[in-house]
C-alpha cells in the first residue's frame, strides 16, 4: 500500500449529510471483479446528467474548475455509510482522493480507507464548514494540508486543527503496512488460541470438507 | 462489575491485545458472496495466500444471480457472469462450501446463514457485506467488513478490531396489533437519526425484544448498521437455543447441550454498565414508512411528510429539502394515500417465512390495485419451498404478486433488472438511498404487511384500517 505522510491539496466540499457508499459509487458502475477501473463510476448519479450517461453535470463540484484536482474531500456526518462495498474507497483512490474529513464516517468505509491509502479524518462539523468557507474563496490558492505525522489539518489561514485515529490505523497509513503479513507476525498466538478453543468450544471446529 | 455480552464475546474471541483497545479477535466462521467474496478471494489467490480452515467459509450465490424462472449465470446485470464465474472458480479452488445456482441451500447471505446453522449464538463471524450484522439476532457477534479485510480475515481466521463501546436500548411494552421489528428499528432511526448508534455495539434489550420470534430479531439487528451501529446484539434464549437445534451446521447432538450451557452464560450480567443506554415504548407504535432518502427520514403512516422548514439543525434541513425534491413530494401531505405504482417484498431484512406469512394474511382474498406491479422474492430456496408447501405462494399469485426465486432482486439496482424512472415503490428493503432501487426510484422502507396494504391500496396504507378476511 501506498504511504501517506502529509500533503497539501486542493480540497473539494461535498457538504452534504449521510452521503452513502451507493452514491460514492453506485451498483452499476461496477462491473467486472476487479479492484480497478473504478474512476470513472465514482459518484456517477451525481456528476453525469443523466443515469447510465457520461455527460458531466457541470452543477457537480467535481467537475469544476480546480476542484478537478481535488486531493481532499470534505463532508458532512456519517460519510461512507451504507453498503460496505470497497469499491467507493478504490473509485475515491484511483479518481485521486486521499484524504476524506468530515465529522463522522460509516464504520465500514473508514476501515476500508485505512487499508487504501486514505486518510479518515474526524473533525466537528464548524470547522469542516469553516474549511469549507475558506477554500471556496480561491480552491487553488486555498489549499487544506492533511499532516498525520503530527495528526493535523492545516486551515487556509493558518489555523491548525488536531485530530484523532487509531493507533494501528496510523501507522498502516504511514508506512503503507500489508495488514496481513503484520497479523502473520502472531502466528504462534493464533495457533495457540485455536488449539485451546478447540477443547473449550468443540461444536465451532466443522469436520474438514475433503 | 458486571460484563456485557460484548465484553463478554470480546474476551472469549481476543487472540492478543493490540493495544489503543484493539484487539486481534478470532473470527469463527467467514460467509461471501459473489458480488464483494469474489474480489477478496481472487486477491488472496493473486497474493499466494491460501484460506486457513476452509470448512468454517462459505458463500452463496445471491447479488447478481437474476430472480427469474429458469435463470442461468447468464444474469441482466451487466459483467454479471464474470461474478458468478469467478466466484464459483474461486471457491471450487479454496474448498469452500458454496450454495450455487440450483442448490436448494441458495439464497440472500444473511438469509442462508441462520437458516443453516452457520451464524449460532457466541460466535464471531464476519461478511463483506454490511448487513452481517443481522446475525446479532441470534446471539452472534457479526459484522460487516470490507473486502481486504475479508482477505485478511480469510488468511489468518483474525481480524485486529478497535472495540466498541456498549450501548443498550430497551423497547419495552407489548407490540401494537400490525406493528413489527421492522418499525421498531425505523422508528428507532429516525428518531435519533442514521449515525445514532455510531461508535456502539447494541444490545436490544427490553420486554418487547424478548417476546421477540427469533426471525422478527435479525429483521431487528439487520437496520442496526442503518444506525450507524458498528452491530447489533439480542442475548440468546430459550427461542434462540429452539430455533438453533437441528440445523444443518449447528452444534452436533453429542455437543448440544454442551453448547448450550456456555450459550446461558452469554447475556449481559445484571450489573453490567454500558456507555449509553436508550428506553423506547413500543405500546403506542403505529406502522413506519420513509419518506425520504436515509432511512433516519421517516414517520408513522399517520403522520404527513415534514416541512424542512420547521428543521432547527442546518444539515438536516438541507437533506430534507433535497430528499422531498428527490421523492418528488410536498410538505404537509399525507403518507397514507401517496399513490405507488410497484410494491416489493424481499431482501435480507424482510424475506423469511414469518415475512411471508404476515403479507399473505393482508393479501389472502384481495388484489393489488391495478398499475401495480407487485414482486415477491423469497429469502431463500428453502423458505420459497417451504411457502410453497402451506400455499403461501398461491396467495401471492392470486393476489397479483409476481413470485420469485430467491436472491437479493430488487433490492438494489445494479444496471440490470430494475424500477423505473422517477417510479414509487413501497418496499420490505432497508435502503431508500438515492437510485437504489433504480434510476431515480422512489423507495418507501416499511413491514412485509405494509407493503402488502399499499399494493393493495395502489397507495401508502396503513394496514391497521385493512382487517384479515375470512
Ligand atoms: S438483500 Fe439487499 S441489503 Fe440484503 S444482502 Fe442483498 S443487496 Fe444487501
Amino acid at each position: 500500500m501506498e504511504k501517506f505522510t502529509t500533503l497539501t491539496a486542493v480540497a473539494a466540499p461535498l457538504l452534504r449529510i449521510n452521503i452513502d457508499t451507493d452514491a460514492i459509487i453506485p451498483s452499476r458502475e461496477m462491473k467486472r471483479v476487479s479492484k480497478e477501473g473504478l474512476a470513472e463510476g465514482l459518484f456517477a448519479g451525481w456528476r453525469y446528467q443523466a443515469p447510465g450517461s457520461r455527460e458531466e453535470n457541470p452543477d457537480f463540484i467535481l467537475n469544476q474548475g480546480p476542484y478537478r484536482r481535488a486531493r481532499v474531500l470534505l463532508s458532512g456526518i456519517n460519510f461512507g455509510c451504507g453498503s460496505s462495498r470497497e469499491h467507493a474507497v478504490w473509485a475515491l483512490h484511483e479518481w485521486g482522493i486521499r484524504a476524506v474529513i468530515a465529522p463522522g464516517f460509516g464504520a465500514i468505509f473508514q476501515g476500508n480507507c485505512v487499508r487504501n491509502g486514505i486518510v479518515p479524518v474526524l473533525l466537528d462539523n464548524l470547522t469542516v464548514e469553516s474549511l469549507a468557507r475558506q477554500v471556496e474563496s480561491d480552491p487553488e490558492r486555498n489549499q487544506v494540508t492533511v499532516d498525520l505525522v503530527q495528526c493535523l489539518v492545516i486551515a487556509p489561514d493558518g489555523t491548525r486543527h488536531g485530530f484523532q485515529l487509531p493507533t494501528a490505523d496510523r501507522e498502516m497509513l504511514l508506512e503503507g503496512l500489508d495488514s496481513i503479513a503484520v497479523t502473520l507476525k502472531l502466528e504462534a498466538e493464533i495457533l495457540a488460541f485455536r488449539d485451546r478453543d478447540r477443547t473449550q468450544r468443540p461444536w465451532i471446529y466443522l469436520p474438514s470438507t475433503p | 462489575m458486571g460484563r456485557t455480552i460484548l465484553d463478554k464475546l470480546w474476551a472469549e474471541h481476543t487472540v492478543a491485545e493490540l493495544g489503543d483497545a484493539t484487539s486481534l479477535l478470532y473470527i469463527d466462521r467467514i460467509f461471501l458472496h459473489e458480488r464483494t467474496g469474489s474480489v477478496a478471494l481472487k486477491g488472496l489467490e493473486a497474493a499466494g495466500r491460501p484460506v486457513r480452515h476452509p470448512e468454517q467459509v462459505f458463500c452463496t450465490m445471491d447479488h447478481i444471480v437474476d430472480t427469474t424462472a429458469g435463470r442461468t449465470d447468464d444474469t441482466r446485470m451487466p459483467g454479471g457472469r464474470d461474478f458468478i464465474t469467478s466466484t464459483r472458480a474461486s471457491a471450487r479452488a479454496a474448498g469452500i462450501t458454496l450454495f450455487d445456482l440450483g442448490d436448494d441451500r441458495q439464497g440472500i447471505v444473511h438469509v442462508v446463514s441462520p437458516e443453516q446453522g452457520i451464524a449460532l449464538p457466541g460466535v464471531t463471524l464476519v461478511c463483506p457485506d454490511s448487513h452481517t450484522c443481522t446475525l446479532g439476532g441470534l446471539g452472534a457477534l457479526a459484522w460487516g467488513i470490507g473486502s481486504t479485510e475479508g482477505e485478511h480475515a480469510l488468511a489468518t481466521k483474525t481480524l485486529a478490531v478497535r472495540k466498541p463501546k456498549n450501548m443498550r436500548i430497551r423497547f419495552e411494552g407489548a407490540l401494537p396489533p400490525r406493528v413489527y421489528a421492522k418499525d421498531l428499528i425505523l422508528h428507532l432511526i429516525s428518531r435519533f437519526g442514521a449515525s445514532g448508534g455510531a461508535g456502539y455495539a447494541i444490545e436490544f434489550a427490553g420486554s418487547a425484544i424478548r417476546a421477540l420470534p427469533v426471525e422478527a430479531r435479525l429483521t431487528l439487528c439487520n437496520m442496526a448498521v442503518e444506525f450507524g451501529a458498528w452491530t447489533g446484539i439480542v442475548a440468546p434464549d430459550e427461542l434462540t437455543f429452539d430455533y438453533v437445534r437441528g440445523r444443518p451446521f449447528a452444534p452436533r447432538p453429542d455437543q448440544w447441550e454442551q453448547a448450550v450451557a456456555h450459550w446461558r452464560t452469554l447475556p449481559s450480567d445484571p450489573d453490567a454498565v454500558f456507555a449509553r443506554e436508550l428506553e423506547v415504548d413500543c405500546s403506542q407504535l403505529a406502522p413506519q414508512i420513509t419518506w425520504g432518502t436515509s432511512p433516519q427520514q421517516g414517520a408513522g403512516i399517520d403522520a404527513r411528510v415534514p416541512d424542512p422548514a420547521t428543521e432547527t439543525d442546518a444539515n438536516r434541513r438541507q437533506s430534507a429539502e433535497r430528499a422531498l425534491q428527490y421523492m418528488g413530494l410536498r410538505p404537509g401531505v399525507p403518507l397514507a394515500g401517496l399513490p405507488i405504482s410497484a410494491a416489493f417484498i424481499g431482501s435480507c431484512t424482510n424475506s423469511r417465512l414469518s415475512d411471508l406469512r404476515e403479507a399473505a394474511v393482508v393479501l389472502r382474498g384481495r388484489h393489488v390495485a391495478s398499475g401495480v406491479r407487485a414482486i415477491c422474492v423469497p429469502g431463500s430456496s428453502l423458505v420459497k419451498k417451504a411457502a410453497e408447501a402451506e400455499g403461501l405462494d398461491q396467495v401471492f399469485r392470486d393476489a397479483g404478486f409476481e413470485w420469485r426465486e430467491s436472491g437479493c432482486s430488487m433490492c438494489f439496482y445494479a444496471g440490470g433488472e430494475s424500477f423505473g424512472l422517477e417510479e414509487r415503490v413501497v418496499t420490505s428493503t432497508n435502503r431508500n438511498f438515492e437510485n437504489r432501487q433504480g434510476p431515480r426510484t422512489r423507495s418507501h422502507l416499511a413491514s412485509p404487511a405494509t407493503v402488502a396494504a399499499s399494493a393493495i391500496a395502489g397507495a401508502l396504507a396503513d394496514v391497521r384500517e385493512l382487517p384479515p378476511i375470512g
